[in-house]
């Protein structure tokens, strides 16, 4: 059952629009309620050819030997793909936009890193046929030592688990192996604290388990083109991975998608469509090339679970004053995008309060995993459950209702978030409040008076001094800049540079601004 | 055997879009000669509403009825770049661009319309129900239909639109973080009441109430499938999720939808949902996203309503059966907390 | 591999098709008649999408071998108009917007429909155990649930 509350924050809208606000079918509905709504595997091509893939069976171990001499005589066999067929054999993701390095290859060639990764890629008339040629490949496995724990991977003498990352973490900046949140000195706030409470949380890996599995159909066109079929939920990130892979210009692909039976973040990795298109090449038939339930539960690319120290000083009277976190991300063997995932966490610290000493070092830590990806609520689930199980129990230790302890410590307009930008468009007192009333949980009369457009700024909107800060502070590097253009990717192992002069003193955040900003239902514009 | 009831809350804040190279999104909105719109997108509905929201978006912003508006996603010959269907982007980057292209084809469709009723286009609105007439003279009317025969036929414009929406990147300095990760901010809180058997260590859902700050709720409905649907997926992810019930020890993954396990029909529980409207200043009529933080605040909310009903903490997740067992056990039996 | 001729009733029309031995339903559907609308979700009987009626009774199609449903009456959610008059629990669906995704709606509704053909006034339990074999990883269910009650309580209101 939902509700609209207008009457908060009404003075803050227009609600005069014609169908914003209105309760519209969805266009999608008709489709979906009839089964007309075309998804990628609705699409049925003639003569089309079945790919599967075969998967290592270790979690890290060196490929000796791959035969598939056997294999190719299968019958119903059109095609056998291994590495040295993919014309560039190595990449990364957010190479696309100059994040990280390439550290993920299509198909093994000299090593496998974790259980499952694909070693060699079949092309044959039926599923089946396919099913049984890949049994027929022989595979001379010598087995590694893995290492399936993140804090285990950062100890000296753990096994190398992608040698492009050599300290089994992923490197920020060109050359920390973390990525830091500095806002205050929580060490010294933390000895002056009532109370310090040091907890350990621990965030399960999770599947997305879409009802659709990932999948595409990929088949040669007009003109040398290639039609692509497929289930990702970032078409041009698909269209531009394959590109890149393939070494053949965007343009000779034309990617059909949009309808997709589920994503929540696991369709964002390309998983099927380079290799499908790779297959549709070399046979110019069409190739469908769809994830099994058991492939994508185990294979696909899962939320990674992530390790979360949290350490709060909190004061008599319920003040949270300093938040220390230290956290790993368990990104499995490769990147994917949990990179960006500890940038977006760091950003998130220290949750929706307003903390005045905040101190973060999150890791992205390589191990012989199934890499990791994104899913619903990204970089921020799992933080979200330690520092709210935390708040909990900080409530309980200064024994204040866990709902004023929220209120009370609540970011407000005006004040300044550890990323050290000023808090704006705040409502989490609002939600607490609101909250309340609805689970018929009482709070006193001045927690329900609070409002995040109150008492917020003044002292709370300072960057506080933060110890070793006057140091120069680098530019950002190379791998910051927006280019959205592989050919602009800096080479590979490119000598560190030199931290340039300091930039001139950072931007002072605009000051709050005063009385409630009024939004038109005319296009969007302001006016006081 | 005793069955204890317990209650705990969460509250949450979530970040839109994403910082990342900068996050833009691209549309293109044309009308036939019928004065019927297309938006081109090359976004990805992959059930969250995508095609919908923007026709929502796209018909308010042309003032002409939802039905004259068709969503396209997602053709890369025809639909314009977008970075793709996560970190709630959708709503608030595609949004963005769907409103400027609408807007530049609006401008265009009043001028056509301008041209046919012999006035300033500045004197002219729309009705929202397909037709264009003189501001307080509402008999000197064109319906949009007409004027987009006129565009085509007579004058020679082509009514449509171009948009983009673009957060630039934001650069992460590498020794604070100070960075601009976002534009807005979505909030929740959610309150969720257990029940807790303290001999097999089984958590059931008795109920959840929440409030979730939205900026807009440009559809109701299809904000209520998200907060519905995201709460269940995040009693999923508390009680039952894992594809490594060991971690990190890798072993026993599940392999299908027997082993792998999430919450049935008959597992769920009734949820009270409020939505509060605190418009973002850059969002499309203030719209901010839902999709994600929905599931957030459940997860914690949980486990602090195991806590408060047996009086053990299960900081590991998810919180089988298993390990709450284990807990009571080591702590001499359930210590109910102060109802709440 | 030999073909096995295969005849049986589709959405009450008669099909012949050649199949290979040990190919299922699901396959034979989507590939050799080309009804699109049960779905792939796992091919293990574990999520519902491939969800069919044979001779009135639920079915998992693609654990149901194909040469099995000869000369019986098979049923898909593109059967179940009536004529263009969409039926009353895909009305349903529509109104208590009980799809997101899309993906798990063939076979929820093939489920639906084998419970209210056999109990057109079925309970709340009663409508959760029939879709407890279809997984819905968009919804939360509760729209669906409300969505079957309310199909099976319009139909009481028009007869």
């Amino acid at each position: 059952m939902l509700e609209l509350r207008k009457d908060i924050f009404a003075d803050e809208r227009d609600d005069n629009l014609k169908e914003i606000g209105k309760g519209t079918q969805r266009q999608d509905m008709l489709g979906h309620v009839t089964g007309t709504s075309t998804y990628f595997d609705d699409h049925k091509l003639q003569g089309m050819l079945h790919m599967k893939v075969l998967r290592s069976q270790h979690a890290h171990a060196r490929l000796r030997r791959i035969d598939t001499a056997e294999a190719e005589r299968s019958q119903g066999v059109r095609r056998i793909i291994r590495g040295a067929d993919v014309p560039r054999n190595l990449n990364t993701l957010l190479s696309l936009i100059n994040f990280g390095k390439d550290d993920e290859p299509s198909l093994a060639v000299d090593k496998v890193r974790y259980k499952g990764e694909p070693i060699v890629a079949i092309v044959a008339d039926s599923p089946r046929e396919a099913h049984e040629a890949m049994a027929k490949v022989r595979v001379d496995y010598e087995p590694l030592p893995a290492v399936f724990d993140v804090e285990d991977a950062l100890k000296p003498g753990a096994p190398v688990v992608n040698e492009v990352y050599p300290k089994n973490t992923f490197i920020y900046h060109d050359v920390y192996d973390h990525q830091k949140l500095r806002f205050g000195d929580a060490d010294r706030a933390l000895a002056g604290a009532d109370h310090v409470l040091e907890q350990r949380y621990q965030m399960s890996p999770i599947e997305h388990a879409p009802t659709e599995t990932n999948g595409s159909i990929a088949a040669p066109d007009t003109n040398g083109r290639y039609v692509v079929y497929t289930s990702t939920q970032a078409l041009f990130f698909s269209l531009d991975t394959s590109a890149k892979i393939l070494d053949v210009p965007s343009n000779t692909f034309h990617f059909v998608g949009g309808t997709v039976g589920g994503g929540f973040g696991g369709k964002v990795d390309t998983l099927t469509e380079p290799l499908c298109i790779l297959g549709a090449m070399l046979t110019g038939r069409p190739v469908r090339y769809v994830l099994g339930r058991e492939e994508e539960m185990q294979f696909g690319s899962p939320r990674g679970a992530e390790r979360i120290y949290l350490k709060d000083g909190v004061m008599r009277d319920g003040r949270i004053i300093a938040r220390k976190v230290r956290a790993y991300f368990d990104s499995g063997a490769y990147t994917r995008l949990s990179s960006y995932a500890v940038v977006k966490c760091v950003a998130h610290l220290p949750g929706p309060y307003t903390i005045p000493n905040v101190h973060g070092d999150v890791y992205c830590v390589f191990t012989n995993r199934t890499p990791a990806t994104a899913m619903r609520g990204f970089g921020v689930t799992a933080m979200d459950f330690a520092i709210e199980c935390q708040m909990d129990k900080l409530a309980h230790l200064v024994g204040m209702d866990p709902m004023e302890f929220r209120i009370l410590n609540a970011y407000r307009d005006g004040d300044m978030k550890a990323h050290r930008r000023e808090a704006k468009n705040c409502a989490l007192i609002e939600c607490v409040q609101v909250a309340a009333e609805k689970s018929k949980w009482t709070l006193r009369e001045e927690f329900r008076r609070m409002s995040s457009r109150k008492d917020g700024g003044g002292g709370r909107a300072a960057i506080p001094a933060t110890p070793g800060e006057t140091r120069p502070r680098p530019t950002a590097p190379a791998q910051q800049r927006t280019a959205y253009d592989r050919s602009l990717a800096a080479p590979l192992n490119e000598p560190p540079r030199e931290p340039p002069p300091p930039p001139p003193s950072p931007p002072q955040p605009a000051a709050p601004s005063h009385g409630a900003t009024r939004f038109s239902s005319v296009f969007g514009t302001r006016r006081r | 055997m005793t069955r204890h009831r317990g209650r705990g809350i969460a509250s949450v804040n979530y970040p839109i879009g994403m910082n990342l190279g900068g996050d833009p999104s691209q549309a293109l909105v044309h009308s036939n000669p019928s004065g019927k719109f297309t938006v081109a997108l090359s976004s990805i509905d992959l059930g969250q509403g995508m095609k919908s929201v923007t026709r929502q978006i796209c018909a308010e912003t042309l003032g002409v009825p939802v039905e004259d508006v068709y969503v396209d996603t997602a053709d890369s010959d025809t639909g314009p770049h977008c970075m793709g269907s996560f970190a709630s982007r959708g709503t608030h980057r595609v949004g963005n661009a769907v409103m400027a292209a609408a807007r530049e084809a609006r401008g265009v469709m009043m001028e056509a319309a301008a041209e046919e009723l012999e006035v300033n286009a500045a004197d002219l609105e729309t009705d929202g129900r397909g037709n264009i007439h003189v501001k307080g003279a509402p008999h000197r009317s064109i319906s949009t239909k007409d004027v987009a025969i006129a565009a085509q036929f007579k004058q020679g414009k082509t009514i449509s639109g171009r948009g983009i929406f673009l957060v630039p990147l934001s650069d992460v300095n590498p020794e604070t973080g100070e960075m601009s990760p976002a534009t807005c901010y979505a909030h929740a809180c959610l309150v969720a009441e257990v029940e807790v058997d303290d001999e097999t260590g089984e958590v059931a859902m008795i109920r959840m109430d929440s409030a979730y700050e939205l900026g807009r709720a440009l559809n109701p409905r299809l904000v209520e499938q998200q907060l519905v649907g995201g709460a269940w997926m995040g009693v999923s992810h508390a009680l039952y999720e894992t594809p490594e019930p060991y971690y990190p020890d890798p072993k026993h993954g599940p392999r299908d939808f027997v082993e792998y396990l999430m919450p049935g029909p008959g597992d769920i529980c009734p949820h009270d949902i409020a939505v509060l409207e605190r418009p973002a200043p850059d969002g499309p009529f203030g719209a901010k996203g839902p999709g994600e933080m929905c599931a957030n605040p459940v997860l914690p909310a949980i486990a602090n309503a195991v806590f408060n009903a047996v009086g053990v903490r299960i900081d590991d997740l998810p919180i089988t059966p298993e390990k709450v067992l284990r807990a009571i056990k080591a702590q001499g039996g359930a210590r109910p907390q102060a109802r709440r | 591999m030999s073909k096995i001729p295969l005849q049986f009733r589709h959405n009450g029309r008669e099909v012949a098709i050649f199949v290979d031995g040990g190919t299922n339903l699901l396959v034979a559907l989507r590939e050799l008649i080309g009804d699109m609308t049960p779905k792939f979700g796992c091919g293990q009987g574990g999520c519902g999408a491939c969800s069919v009626l044979i001779d009135g009774a639920l079915h998992l199609s693609c654990l149901t071998l194909a040469e099995t449903v000869a000369g019986r009456s098979v049923e898909t959610l593109d059967g179940i108009k009536q004529g263009p008059q969409l039926h009353p629990l895909q009305r349903a669906f529509m109104e208590n917007f009980a799809a997101q995704c899309g993906y798990c709606t063939p076979g929820m509704l093939m489920a639906a429909k084998a419970l209210l053909d056999r109990n057109p006034q079925p309970s709340r339990a009663e409508v959760v155990e029939a879709i407890s074999g279809n997984i819905c990883r968009c919804t939360g269910y509760e729209p669906i649930i409300n969505a079957v009650l309310a199909a099976a309580s319009g139909g009481r209101a028009s007869a």
